[in-house]
């Protein structure tokens, strides 16, 4: 700390000199170098350096003290997630509010975009300061819980009944209870009715009838199916529905099962069917592609329904097509899972009642058509149903859906990088199926 | 700083007016900590402190887990290990050289052009000068996105403008095929990079006699005997810094690719500063990726110290520093 008492000793003596120092001082300014840079006005008067010195000087100070312990109201929930477009933001923090209050809580809400809430997360938990409740992307759970910074549910007396047994796999790490959701969401086949209509098509079941109708609809600078393969999640999650439901595994990429499935999805831009900038598109940009009448149909989740009714496109959606009309759609698993981490015990279980309040009937009910994800509670999912007859598709799907993660765990992230970059392989160079899913494969063998 | 020093030292008169002023020396030297103190710590804080941390993290474990309870083993070279045998690395290290290397040339040999080019004056020649200097000063992302709109295969400009020309029968698809992506991002680099060749160059030539050109005019050289025997030899240490420096930059190229094609299509882009950030905040294997990154400090090193040397070789030849 030699610098700081250095740097008082020597506001002193400035101070000091300020009242000797003799008039003809100004005139030998070789020898005089006048202190931290401050140039002697007329009157060798240098005061306006001075303080901004002693200024910069308490600052340092102070600032020191000040970033020492703070201690944090109990009452207050600290809450993050990645929904940061409007009316979304608006729904959930309404939900979030609403349960608050029951328990005379306040809710101090943080929300950050989709690609920077790992890091941020990561970051807290470096500094010890996550927040009280977390909503992250269910494949991230196995990243965030393999910290050992979440709590288990069951403590608080949550548990994953009622709920669909897929969505509680996608909570679990390591066969253990960490996260929950109000609503989960899934991918479908959306169709342009009016192209549809024009061409006498009816919305296809099996790849066969999808393919016939990419084919039909194909035409100038329309293509017949956009979807999305961009080298992330996004890529390999539009194509697990097509892996799963060829009976193809994760764990089992060099099977034949699992080789046929992306010969099909990469036969589709290799025929025209599908553009081949579908490598960078992601699944806004699909939305973009089929809401423009540049495709005639798309992979997409429920999360489009409300760009789409916006655009006016006149469309329909039905459930991804499978390889065989007595296959049932095997759909990942979408939507973000709230998870409680480890910070004190009262404020863990405010976090608690707060996730639990949202998980009951009518605000899960609430919420999920706000905001078009499927309830998590099988007899509300039923009910919404009935309720809301264009997520029709995505609840029969989500009954049969998948966790992303039940067989990998926290290996998922890196197997589903691998496979992403299969896919773009397989698309975009002239690597064949077989040999981008070995290549996949020998990744995901050393995933760890 | 220098000169307050070199006075208290070298001047005659000043051992008897310390002594009158006695603490006065400290001052002195205090005055001088506090101008380099800024600095100093500066440099400790954003440079030693990360670039250590990050040579460190290259050695270590350092897993998502690491972040919460503070531990990551240290495991020596293994991650320098397993990046070597990562099938990614050889396409990252060529695609990095290929990149650099493509870029710096283009924009060098465009960049002096026009440097000559601007030399003569004519009218708006400096609105002209101006508008070239706007890729450099655009944001990288914003650039990328215009570009990512110019390659695209079915509605892009660029695709339109060789069709309307009969130069291709198929739109091209530059940005999602594994065979054009890394030229693509060539290109679009070569354009951002330009504008500081020029400055530079441009710059440098002002300083190149006029009365040279006209003896040699009369002594009947022609435009390119010109060129070579007076423009280049002169525009010698002000084309190694630029070409130093271009490298600098250009081997840390991040936004551009990222915007462009984030690394693909199927590592078809990857460069080492790319593949770092995958490694890193995708894959979440931040060991690996401090590792990656060190590569790339060590390679920028390598060429930074050439470029020290070019500078101290030129001053030296210059009579000192100016």
């Amino acid at each position: 700390m030699w610098s700081l008492r250095g740097f008082v000793e020597a506001i002193r003596q400035a101070r000091s000199g300020r009242g000797e120092r003799h008039p003809t001082d100004n005139r030998t300014p070789a020898g005089k170098t006048p202190a931290f840079g401050g140039v002697p006005d007329s009157r060798g008067n240098r005061a306006p350096t001075r303080v901004v010195i002693i200024g910069l000087a308490v600052l340092l100070v102070t600032a020191g003290c000040a970033g020492g312990v703070r201690s944090r109201d109990p009452n207050v929930v600290i809450e993050l997630d990645h929904y940061t477009d409007a009316a979304a933001s608006r729904q959930f923090r309404a939900v979030l509010d609403r349960c608050a209050r029951r328990f005379d809580l306040r809710i101090q809400r943080q929300d950050v975009p989709t690609d920077q809430l790992m890091p941020k997360v990561l970051r807290d938990a470096t500094a010890h300061s996550l927040p009280d409740l977390l909503f992250v992307d269910n494949p991230d759970l196995q990243t965030v819980a393999e910290t050992g910074a979440l709590t288990e549910l069951s403590q608080y007396g949550l548990s994953g009944e009622g709920h669909f047994s897929a969505i509680v796999e996608a909570g679990s790490y390591r066969g253990k209870l960490y996260g929950l959701a109000p609503g989960v969401n899934g991918l479908a086949l959306f169709y342009n009715r009016t192209m549809f209509e024009r061409a006498g098509l009816d919305p296809p079941e099996t790849w066969q009838e999808m393919r016939a109708a990419a084919r039909t609809l194909t035409r100038g600078s329309t293509h017949g199916l956009a979807f999305s393969a961009i080298a992330s999640e996004e890529g390999s999650w539009q194509f697990e529905p097509f892996l799963w439901s060829n009976g193809g595994e994760l764990d089992e990429l060099t099977a034949p099962e699992s080789v046929r499935a992306l010969e099909f999805w990469s036969g589709l831009v290799e025929d025209g069917l599908a553009s081949r900038s579908v490598v960078n598109w992601n699944q806004n940009d699909v939305i973009d592609r089929f809401a423009s009448g540049h495709a005639a149909m798309m992979i997409n989740g429920s999360w489009s329904l409300s760009a789409l009714d916006e655009s006016g496109t006149d469309y329909g959606v039905v459930p991804i097509p499978t390889p065989s009309p007595d296959v049932a759609p095997q759909v990942p698993l979408g939507g973000e899972v709230g998870v409680v981490p480890e910070t004190t015990p009262r404020r863990q279980e405010n976090a608690a009642r707060v996730l639990g309040c949202m998980l009951e009937r009518e605000n899960m009910l609430d919420w999920t058509t706000d905001h078009a994800y499927v309830p998590s509670r099988v007899d509300t999912a039923e009910q919404y149903a009935r309720d809301v007859p264009a997520m029709k598709p995505f609840v029969t799907e989500v009954a049969t859906g998948r966790a992303r993660t039940a067989e990998l765990g926290p290996r998922y992230r890196e197997v589903s990088q691998a496979l992403a970059d299969a896919v773009q392989a397989t698309i975009a160079g002239s690597t064949s199926p077989e040999q981008a899913l070995e290549r996949a494969a020998r990744v995901a063998e050393t995933a760890d | 700083m220098t000169t307050a020093s070199t006075k208290t030292t070298k001047t005659g008169a000043a051992p008897p007016r310390r002594a009158r002023r006695g603490i006065g020396g400290g001052r002195e030297r205090l005055v001088q900590w506090t101008f380099v103190l800024p600095m100093a710590v500066f440099l400790l804080l954003f440079f030693c402190y990360p670039v250590s941390r990050n040579l460190m993290m290259g050695f270590q474990q350092w897993t998502v887990a690491s972040f919460y309870e503070g531990g990551a083993p240290f495991v020596g070279l293994d991650n320098y290990v397993e990046l070597v045998t990562d099938p990614v690395f050889g396409t990252a290290v060529l695609n990095t050289a290929l990149f650099t290397a493509g870029s710096l040339s283009f924009q060098f040999v465009i960049g002096l052009g026009l440097a000559v080019f601007f030399q003569r004056r004519f009218p708006l020649s400096g609105v002209l000068r101006g508008l070239l200097l706007l890729p450099w000063l655009l944001p990288l992302v914003v650039s990328g996105a215009v570009f990512r709109w110019i390659y695209d295969e079915g509605f892009g400009v660029l695709n339109q403008v060789l069709l309307g020309l009969q130069l291709i029968q198929d739109p091209v698809p530059w940005l999602s095929s594994t065979q054009y992506a890394l030229t693509a991002a060539i290109i679009a680099n070569i354009w951002v990079g330009v504008p500081f060749n020029l400055v530079i160059l441009y710059s440098g030539l002002q300083a190149v006699p006029a009365s040279l050109y006209e003896a040699a005019a009369l002594d009947g050289a022609g435009p390119w005997q010109r060129f070579r025997k007076i423009t280049l030899p002169l525009l010698r240490p002000v084309i190694a810094i630029v070409l130093m420096l271009g490298l600098i930059y250009t081997l840390k190229v991040f936004d551009m690719i990222m915007v462009l094609t984030g690394g693909g299509p199927a590592n078809a882009t990857e460069t080492l500063t790319t593949w770092s950030f995958a490694l890193s905040f995708e894959e979440f294997d931040f060991g690996q990726g401090a590792a990656v990154g060190n590569v790339l400090i060590v390679i920028a090193l390598v060429f930074a110290l050439f470029y020290l040397r070019s500078i101290r070789d030129s001053i030296r030849s210059e009579g000192g520093p100016r």
